[in-house]
Order: C-alpha cells, then sequence, then structure tokens
C-alpha cells in the first residue's frame, strides 16, 4: 500500500481508479481520461495535488543559500508573491529535480516533485551547510490544483470574500497567503487557474465544495496529457540527473547574469552552452493514426538518432503528440519507429496548446 | 464489475470469441479489458485474407495510457475487419461486445471449447484483481 492523501476515501467515493505514483496512491482516472482532459480546457477541474513536496527555507541566509542551490536566480523576486520556475542542478549540470520557488514573507517557499522528495531534501539539506537556513518540509499541508479558463471565477464563488478577492487579483506566476491558504497562480495544464495549498484536515471539506458545486474531478492522466500539450516537462521523463537543461527546454530558466553568482553545475553548464551539437528537445506530430510513446526511437536523416521522452494521443488535436530529445540540427521532419514500422513526424517547437488554443 | 455475456467464449488474454450462425467466428476484447486499458484511442487491425492461428498477434489496441497487443483466440483466415474502429476506437470503450475487432472463418471450430466460458473468465478476471 502506497501513501495517501488527505483526500483519498473521496477519490475512492468518486469512482477514481487508482495508481502507484511515486510511492502514493493518487487517481488515474474517475471514469474517462479523455473528458476530463477536455472538461479542464473548455471549462474547469480540480486535481489532488497534495502528494507534491512543499518546502519553506527561511532564515537570514535564505537567499544566497538558493542563489546557489538554484539555477534560476531567486533575487530576481524583488517582493512578497513572486515567483519562479528553476532546475537544482548536480555539479555535472543535470538536473537533480525541477520547482517552484515563491517569494514569502518569512523567507521561500518551494514545491517539488513527489517521486524526488527525499533525495531533494537530503540534497537541500546537504547543499545548506555553512550557511544559516532553516529547511522544513511542510507535510501538514495539503494541495489542489484548480485548473481551466473557468477555474478563478468557480474558486471565488466558494471562499470568502478576502479570499475570492487575491484569487481576482493575482497576477499569473504570481502566488500569495490568505490566512492559512496560500494561493497561487500556477498549474501544469498550460491553462489559467490556481495551486492552493492548505492545512491537510481543511482539504476534504474544500475538495468536497468543488465536487458540489459541480467541479470536475481530474486523475492524473489527464495531467499528463495536458501538460504535454502544454509542452511541459515531466521530471524524470524529459530530463533527469544525467540531462541538462540546455537539452531539456528549459535554457530559459537558467539565470547566466551576475556572472559571479556560483550555483551549483554552474562550471559544467558553461561548457555544454558552447557545444553547439548539444541535444535539443523538440514537439513531435505523427500525422498519420497510431500513438508516439516514451523511448521510441526518432530518425534524422543523415544526423542520427533521437528518442522521444513523452508521449501520448492528444485529445485536443486528435492526433497523437511527443516530446523528444534530438540531434542538434534537427529540422521539420523526422520518422519514428513503432512496432518495427517507420513514420513520418512533423517537428515543432513543444508547446502544442496553450490556453485552449492549438499553437502547430 | 465488468459485463461478461454468457453466450460468448474467451481468452485468457481478454479477447472474446463468438461463433456465428453462418460459421464465422467474431473477435474483440472484453469489457474488462477496455475497463482496464481506459480511453482506446487506436486501434490496428488484422489483414482480410490473413491466416492467423491461435494466441497468434492479430492487432494492436492503444489507450491513452498504453499500447496492448491483441491474440486471436482462435486460428483461421480473416474474413472482415470492422473498419469503423479505425475512424471511431471509443466504440471499443462505449461497447466492448459490439466493437468488435474482425471476424474469421475457423479452421477447427473445437478451438473454442478451449476457450474459458463467462464463468471462467470472471474468475480469472476476479484473480487480477
Amino acid at each position: 500500500m502506497g501513501q495517501r492523501t488527505p483526500l483519498y476515501d473521496q477519490h475512492l467515493a468518486l469512482g477514481a481508479k487508482m495508481v502507484d505514483f511515486g510511492g502514493w496512491d493518487m487517481p488515474l482516472h474517475y471514469g474517462s481520461q479523455v473528458e476530463e482532459h477536455h472538461q479542464v480546457r473548455r471549462d474547469c477541474g480540480v486535481f489532488d495535488v497534495s502528494h507534491m513536496t512543499v518546502v519553506d527555507v527561511t532564515g537570514p541566509q535564505a537567499q544566497t543559500y538558493l542563489q546557489h542551490l538554484l539555477a534560476n536566480d531567486v533575487a530576481r523576486l524583488d517582493s512578497p508573491g513572486k515567483a519562479l520556475y528553476s532546475a537544482m542542478l548536480n555539479e555535472r549540470g543535470g538536473v537533480v529535480d525541477d520547482l517552484i520557488v515563491y517569494l514569502t514573507d518569512a523567507g521561500y517557499r518551494l514545491v517539488v516533485n513527489a517521486s524526488t522528495r527525499d533525495k531533494d531534501l537530503a540534497w537541500m539539506q546537504a547543499r545548506a551547510e555553512g550557511h544559516a537556513v532553516e529547511i522544513r518540509e511542510r507535510a501538514d499541508l495539503a494541495m489542489l490544483a484548480i485548473q481551466g479558463p473557468s477555474a478563478r471565477e468557480r474558486v471565488a464563488e466558494l471562499v470568502s470574500a478576502a479570499r475570492a478577492e487575491l484569487v481576482q487579483a493575482l497576477k499569473p506566476f504570481q502566488g500569495l497567503p490568505q490566512g492559512d491558504w496560500f494561493i497561487g497562480r500556477t498549474g501544469y495544464t498550460g491553462e489559467d487557474g490556481l495551486e492552493i495549498i492548505l492545512p491537510a484536515d481543511q482539504a476534504q471539506a474544500f475538495f468536497g465544495e468543488l465536487i458540489g458545486a459541480g467541479v470536475s474531478p481530474i486523475g492524473l492522466g489527464a495531467r499528463d496529457t495536458l501538460r504535454l500539450e502544454a509542452g511541459l516537462n515531466l521530471y524524470g521523463q524529459d530530463m533527469d540527473e544525467d540531462v541538462s537543461p540546455l537539452s531539456a527546454n528549459m535554457g530559459w530558466t537558467i539565470a547566466w547574469e551576475p556572472a559571479e553568482r556560483a550555483f551549483v553545475g554552474r562550471g559544467a553548464l558553461q561548457t555544454m552552452r558552447e557545444d553547439k551539437n548539444r541535444p535539443k528537445l523538440v514537439g513531435l506530430v505523427l500525422e498519420e493514426r497510431g500513438v508516439l510513446r516514451a523511448h521510441q526511437v526518432v530518425r534524422v536523416g543523415e544526423l542520427g538518432e533521437g528518442e522521444i521522452t513523452s508521449g501520448s494521443f492528444s485529445p485536443t488535436l486528435g492526433k497523437s503528440i511527443a516530446l523528444a530529445r534530438v540531434p542538434a540540427g534537427t529540422g521539420d521532419r523526422a520518422e519514428v519507429e513503432i512496432r518495427g514500422k517507420w513514420y513520418p513526424v512533423r517537428v515543432v517547437k513543444p508547446t502544442f496548446v496553450r490556453q485552449g488554443k492549438v499553437l502547430i | 464489475m465488468s459485463n461478461i455475456p454468457s453466450d460468448l467464449r474467451y481468452a485468457a488474454s481478454h479477447e472474446w470469441a463468438r461463433l456465428e450462425a453462418d460459421g464465422s467466428v467474431t473477435v474483440g476484447i472484453s469489457d474488462h479489458a477496455q475497463e482496464a486499458l481506459g480511453d482506446v484511442v487506436y486501434v490496428e487491425l488484422p489483414e482480410i485474407g490473413q491466416q492467423l492461428t491461435a494466441g497468434q498477434e492479430a492487432g494492436v489496441v492503444e489507450s491513452v495510457k498504453a499500447a496492448s497487443d491483441i491474440y486471436s483466440p482462435v486460428s483461421g483466415e480473416v474474413i472482415a475487419v470492422n473498419a469503423l474502429l479505425t475512424d471511431s476506437p471509443e466504440q471499443v470503450n462505449a461497447d466492448a461486445y459490439a466493437g468488435w475487432f474482425y471476424r474469421l472463418k475457423p479452421s477447427d471450430t473445437a478451438e473454442l471449447d478451449k476457450l474459458l466460458d463467462a464463468a471462467a473468465y470472471k474468475a480469472a478476471c476476479d484473480a487480477d484483481a
């Protein structure tokens, strides 16, 4: 038996098909993964993401510590509520994890992946040596993501006036506390929406209110196809400790300036940055029938081979799409091997759908 | 609970087979199988005229989640395929027993007797769960 979030019984009552995800028993879907996907793109849905790890970093040297730990620069966060996406790298420039960091009144709040929890906490503790910081995992908190074009409106109808006001006022990628809730206008679907971090003992009631108000519960299955369409990486699939952010479409998250900021992995990244032959992460679209899957081989003419890192069926496009790591010079065509046959694919920027709009 | 009609025979690999009045055998995947797969988005069917032996790969069914091989429950020559599934693979989810895959002219109808009946298949599914 895996770990359970506070919403476990509610998932079962809603008819969820449960699966193991990084040691947690989580809902895969509540009937139809494809319907849930459409629901989020067209209206809104709620995801239980309580398995994700919330870590508060405080203390007089919290900023200098995170400037050392992360490839993005927390000094860019100039007022509480601002957030940024970053990779946490090893000395080889590989990705230990990807995360969101919010600047709070007390310090910083990080949200890291569930499947990497133990590794991340150990890594963070080890790098903290010599810094006056406190690293505190918040296992007392639950997290719900409400995503979709009507998500903020629907949440505003259910919460207190003060929270509703904050929900309306938040700018994209901003997150602020209200009472004992922390509300971020962030997500993993490519749609507008919120991620709400709240005390675990309030999660059941709020989830129940959302369901009661007609907001559909959405499982991890749709979460995966939504993030894939949005071109958002999944840790462990699209990048890991042996992959540089430069080869994972995460170059924009590296803060090279100021040049004197010595973050973990900087030296290795600098060398890779000069290598014009480093592989890149692209999007693939299969025009024929079939489904692209992780680890299928991609052939790019004379340039050599690459590999699909994430692939699935895109409910919005009605065809299969994928993220793939391919040779540097890859143009707009490639081929993928599916069960021994080669299929032509179109190579595109790895963002297929955003805010309900098809971008390819 | 999944639907297991008593007039069909089943393979342990979750295909169903139905002996038709004209002596042909229709093949599909069980309700239990479609439920486990989730939303079906692609089906690869055998070719008409293809000779299949019992247990041989006859096609592929892909859901959003995963790809799964279809094995022919009995031997014979493929005489029809359900082309409707090419455009509407979700038919398999809507009704696994109406959303048939292919029909064959069996080379030995006695092979049907070697398949599981509804009660035995139900027991196999329950043991799976």
